[in-house]
């Protein structure tokens, strides 16, 4: 597995990686802990010419507050969003998902931001970033700019960051106290999810906020189950009736591991569950 | 004071942890890969993407053209040079076996099959090179599937007019085995049951951990090939009966080989193209697949539709057995690939007293990468059928499925017995092993439990699964594998050598890959010779090192290659002992041997075994006539396989809601008579537990019609981790019964557990819902399918492809672009 030639680029600040990416343009790749890339590059399914590491800039790492939201840089590891205390107190539906990410090792390369540029609609990240409601920052040649999440996931692999842009950093509006949990259904532990759901819940239920993954070709946001969530009681039968609403409007892909209609099944199922663990009940 | 008085009582039997195991863990020892040669060049294989096509060009002047670029290679190139790849077990005298060149010059016949070489100064740039390589297709229409390859509407090798094979039949009325199962099924559709099923063996791949890589140097008076390979004797004889080097300028080696499970046992394409261009350039050459080639091109396993009718009296007494199988070769006939699912021929009557049995195996011919031995070979096969058929007939029946086959089974009274086969298994004691796994499963609990799940409707329903299994092990017998038309014997060598100061060099023809052979044959001669356990070096796998053997596989290195070396060691205190008689001034009637030591009877006159060597190196004084050295060899053909078997219990638990499975407890009782290494054979257990239940749930390669390979990378081939295990409960008889047939008393135990293993999960997931409607679900039992199996017809969901029957054309997961 002997990836093609290419020049190996290591800014050491934003500036300079966007002015390498300036320079490039198409034929450059942006690489953060290259759990994605690095696969594409040795099977040959892509040859970039110059591949741009973002891991020696370390304005990009680490977690802070900041007021009324929590802001996760974007070579931050999935590894340290799982554990930092800011992710657990206000943000714990992304130390949730952050945990079931493929294994161990992978944890600790892979990064937030790198996972979340990728868009993989069977990322576990996509679908908590989404619930969340999370605004993306996004430096380009002129000045930053922030994207709501809503508006972040375009299409397969592909996101709002522009041919000539850089995610620097996720900010995620405090959940402060809101139950979580990130409901992943896969075959084999180290799989991506045939479906996965992300849900966070005030009080038992006051309101909640559900994303699903690999329901499409970009992660999605069950609304017609948060509307009906609302004011729900966190039993069973309470949020049945819910769940049941999770498959609508969905177009999941038919693969190896499960036909459309056994995956939007298995929305309806997984949603049911994900709200009330998150319940706490 | 010597060193044998300080030894340690026994070593058979002993947890000893496996010396081999540093330097295969931490990597740092020989792997094939990691050999470097001055001047070495490197290969890159270019491949085809299409299953079926004629090659109609192939431009070659931009690779040959890029940098450090020494060579580019076609098979026109090389004409009958290349050699062919051998099938070694044609079944049938009128078998259509198609020709089979490392790199053919006309046309492909499956996706990944090489259509020339790059050689390079480095990997990198023979890699590079590859890509430049413009090969010109002109796409043949491809034939996949065993149903599509059985109606001959599409041909794999046009030529051959057919994609029909070979047909072998075994019919116990006919062989004096038996009655006639025509008679007993048409008696049972009278007066009694009748179960027909077909079931599906999916295809599975090796998936060994090292891939495939080949060395090979042409400069010096031998051509030395490295490999990655189970079997560097056969792959000598090979190369030898087909490139026309003789046997003795060949010098073939295996060094530490990372795993094989069956995938090794093999003679590669790309073993032949490194040989040919090594000898064309006269340089050294090194080629190491990629795990996408080894996915690709190593060959497939299983692969099989299994259409059984089994006939029992009104009380589930089976009066016989009728199997018919359909087995997929792939595009060519492999080493022993047409052999393989004849080897289940003998077990499909597994550990039961069937009146009348008939087999027919008809193998088929398609575009697909071709299939050989997977770990079991043949006898999973079997054994998933006969258990899962026996579940059925206890279903039919009502009763418990230990009951049905107490029913049936050979009791421990009754060995030695002849099975309706043809074979003789010499011991057992299934009662002993089945009482034993039932008790530390907690059977009756369990079974409370899931009547009371069932009673609740739980979400989870609890399953339980049983598998009693038998396997003939320890290839082989060389007659009978003679009588079956196999290439080759199946005896094994072993030397001794005693060194001038006392140490003892093992040379072994049985070349591990894995198996932990060092540790487990050093116990054995430390015990029998008497020497330390840390004074045995054992040497196996170069053919300048071990010229005789037959390699690993089969389960048959302790079995065949342990009493090989048993009697070699025999052999050295026989020597020995006229050379002490000397030195002592004794009658060699009056020395008894122990603990490495002969000594004189009634007296503390004695002299060691190290001594002895000593003595014999300096040659000073020894008696008239006595050849001056203690070594020796041995070669040992076995009269009979050896019958391990076991009572293998699951416990799953099926999510009704989402069709998921958990295992719960698995409990595996194996008989598999006297234990050199309890550690080893835990790890081989595992092991093997892990891999068939790996068949059972997760594993399957899949093709899309056009023959490409959907699961071409771990992302979509999936097979397990620690992660998806649970921790089993391995335990052994009591009081096993010992193997009559070798001297140690011992049964092959390598692919047991893979062997027992998928039944019982299959059995325990269909029992979990069998109250539901559900008697069947194809393997492996994804959610999916267990969802679907559940729903089926209940109008909660729709059932395309639901469990029963396969095959059908929009059946599950062979959905068109499937996991694109």
């Amino acid at each position: 597995m002997i990836p093609a030639h290419f020049d190996y680029l290591a800014p050491t600040s934003v500036e300079e990686a966007l002015a390498a990416l300036g320079e490039h343009g198409d034929d450059a790749k942006i690489i953060a802990g290259g759990q994605s890339l690095l696969p594409v590059l040795r099977m040959r399914l892509n040859a970039p010419e110059v591949v741009i590491d973002l891991g020696g800039i370390s304005s990009l790492r680490g977690i802070r507050d900041d007021g009324d939201a929590i802001v996760i840089g974007a070579m931050t590891t999935h590894h340290a969003v799982r554990d930092h205390d800011l992710v657990t107190e206000h943000a714990l539906l992304l130390s949730k998902a952050a945990a079931e990410v493929a294994d161990a090792q992978i944890r600790h390369r892979g990064t937030f931001g790198g996972a979340l540029a990728h868009a993989d609609p069977a990322g576990d990240l996509g679908a908590p970033a989404l619930a969340l409601d999370a605004q993306f920052v996004i430096a380009g040649p002129g000045g930053t700019r922030t994207v709501e999440a809503a508006d972040f996931f375009v299409d397969l692999f592909e996101t709002a960051i522009g041919d000539d842009e850089i995610l620097t950093e996720v900010r995620v509006p405090k959940h402060t106290g809101w139950g979580a949990h990130y409901e992943k259904f896969v075959r084999v532990a180290h799989q991506w999810p045939i479906v996965a759901v992300a849900a966070t819940v005030r009080g038992s239920i006051d309101e909640a906020k559900v994303g699903l993954t690999n329901m499409g070709s970009t992660p999605l946001r069950a609304s017609a189950t948060e509307q009906a969530l609302a004011g729900a009681s966190a039993t069973e039968e309470g949020v049945r009736a819910a769940a049941d609403l999770a498959a609508e409007g969905t177009n999941p892909p038919s693969d190896l591991n499960g036909a459309s209609d056994y995956r939007q099944h298995l929305a309806r199922v997984l949603t049911g569950r994900a709200v009330l663990k998150a319940a706490g009940s | 004071m010597t060193a044998t008085q300080d030894r340690p009582a026994a070593e058979i039997g002993k947890d000893r942890r496996r010396k081999e195991d540093q330097r295969l863990i931490t990597g740092r020892t020989r792997w094939t890969d990691n050999m470097t040669l001055p001047g070495m060049l490197h290969l890159a294989m270019v491949r085809s993407p299409f299953a079926h096509a004629s090659i109609t060009s192939i431009d070659v002047d931009a690779a040959k053209a890029s940098a450090n670029v020494v060579a580019v290679l076609t098979g026109k190139d090389f004409g009958d040079e290349l050699g062919v790849c051998i099938n070694a077990w044609p079944i049938t005298p009128d078998q259509k076996t198609p020709a089979h060149s490392p790199m053919p010059a006309d046309r492909v016949a499956f996706a990944g099959e090489v259509v020339a070489v790059v050689v390079a100064r480095s990997a990198a740039a023979a890699r590079d090179a590859a890509e430049l390589v413009d090969v010109e297709y002109d796409e043949l229409p491809a034939v996949v599937g065993i149903k599509k390859a059985l109606e001959d509407s599409v041909l794999a090798h046009p030529d051959l007019g057919t994609n029909k094979s070979a047909l072998w039949i075994f019919d116990s009325s006919e062989a004096g085995t038996g009655g006639d199962v025509e008679g007993a099924i048409e008696e049972a559709r009278a007066n009694g049951i009748v179960i027909e099923r077909e079931y599906r063996q999916q295809r599975l791949i090796p998936a060994f951990m090292e891939p495939r890589s080949v060395v090979v140097d042409p400069t010096g008076e031998q051509i030395t090939m490295w490999s990655a390979t189970q079997i560097p004797h056969i792959l000598r004889f090979a190369l030898a009966a087909t490139t026309g080097v003789p046997e003795s300028k060949i010098r073939v080696i295996a060094p530490d080989v990372g795993g094989g499970f069956g995938g090794k046992l093999q003679t590669t394409p790309e073993e032949w193209i490194a040989w040919a261009v090594a000898r064309r350039l006269s340089k050294p050459v090194k080629y190491t697949e990629t795990r996408s080639e080894s996915l690709m091109a190593a060959h497939h396993g299983r692969d099989q539709v299994q259409t059984l009718t089994l006939a029992a009296d009104k009380d589930g007494k089976v009066t016989g057995f009728k199997v018919h199988l359909d087995a997929d070769l792939g595009a060519y006939i492999a080493i022993v690939g047409g052999g393989v699912p004849v080897l289940g021929a003998f077990m499909f009557n597994a550990i039961y007293k069937f009146p009348s049995y008939r087999f027919e195996c008809q193998t088929v011919l398609t575009n697909t990468t071709f299939t050989d031995a997977y770990r079991g070979a043949g006898r999973p096969e079997a054994t998933y059928a006969i258990e899962r058929m026996m579940d059925e007939l206890a279903a039919e029946v009502g009763v418990d499925p230990l009951e049905i086959r107490e029913r049936n089974w050979i009791t421990h009274e009754e060995f030695p017995f002849t099975t309706v086969a043809g074979l003789e298994y010499d011991t057992g004691n299934y009662e002993a092993a089945t009482a034993k796994a039932k008790e530390s499963f907690g059977y009756d609990e369990l079974r409370r439990e899931q009547a009371e799940r069932r009673q609740r409707g739980d979400r989870v329903q609890l399953g339980i699964g049983v598998s009693t299994f038998t396997e003939m092990c320890g290839l082989a017998p060389s007659r009978v594998l003679g009588s079956l038309d196999y290439g080759a014997g199946g005896w094994e060598h072993a030397s001794v050598r005693m060194t001038p100061l006392g140490k003892v060099e093992v040379v072994t023809g049985a070349s591990a890959h894995g198996q932990g052979h060092e540790t487990a044959f050093s116990q054995i001669v430390a015990d029998r010779l008497g020497v330390p356990f840390e004074d045995v070096e054992v040497l196996h796998g170069d053919t300048q090192v071990a010229p005789k053997g037959l390699d690993t596989y089969g389960s048959r290195s302790l079995v065949v290659g342990g009493e090989a070396l048993v009697r070699a060691v025999d052999k050295v205190i026989d020597k020995a002992k006229v050379l002490a008689a000397h030195l002592l001034e004794a009658s060699e009637d009056d020395l008894e041997y122990t603990a490495g030591r002969f000594s004189v009877r009634g007296t503390d006159q004695g002299t060691t075994i190290q001594e002895l060597a000593t003595a014999t190196f300096a040659g000073h004084d020894y008696p008239e006539g006595m050849e001056l050295n203690l070594d020796a060899d041995a070669t040992y053909d076995p009269v009979n396989f050896n019958y391990p078997h076991g009572t293998h219990l699951c416990a799953m638990e099926v999510d009704t809601e989402t069709g998921a499975v958990k295992m719960r407890k698995y409990t595996c009782c194996d008989d598999i008579g006297t234990i050199i290494n309890p550690l080893i054979v835990a790890g081989q257990v595992h092991g093997g537990l892990v891999q068939g239940i790996a068949q059972a749930l997760w594993e399957e390669a899949v093709y899309d019609e056009s023959g490409t390979l959907v699961s071409g990378s771990f992302v979509d081939y999936l097979l397990p981790t620690s992660a998806d295990t649970i921790s089993f409960d391995v335990v052994h008889t009591d009081d096993p019964s010992i193997c009559t047939t070798n001297t140690l008393g011992t049964k092959g135990v390598g692919e047991a557990g893979t062997i027992a293993s998928t039944p019982a999960v299959v059995n325990a997931v269909v029992d979990a819902v069998r109250h539901l409607g559900v008697s069947d679900i194809q393997m492996p039992c994804t959610p999916e399918r267990v969802w679907r199996a559940i729903h089926a017809g209940d109008g909660d969901a729709p059932t395309p492809g639901a469990a029963m029957p396969h095959f059908q054309e929009d059946s599950l997961n062979q959905d068109e672009g499937a996991g694109q």
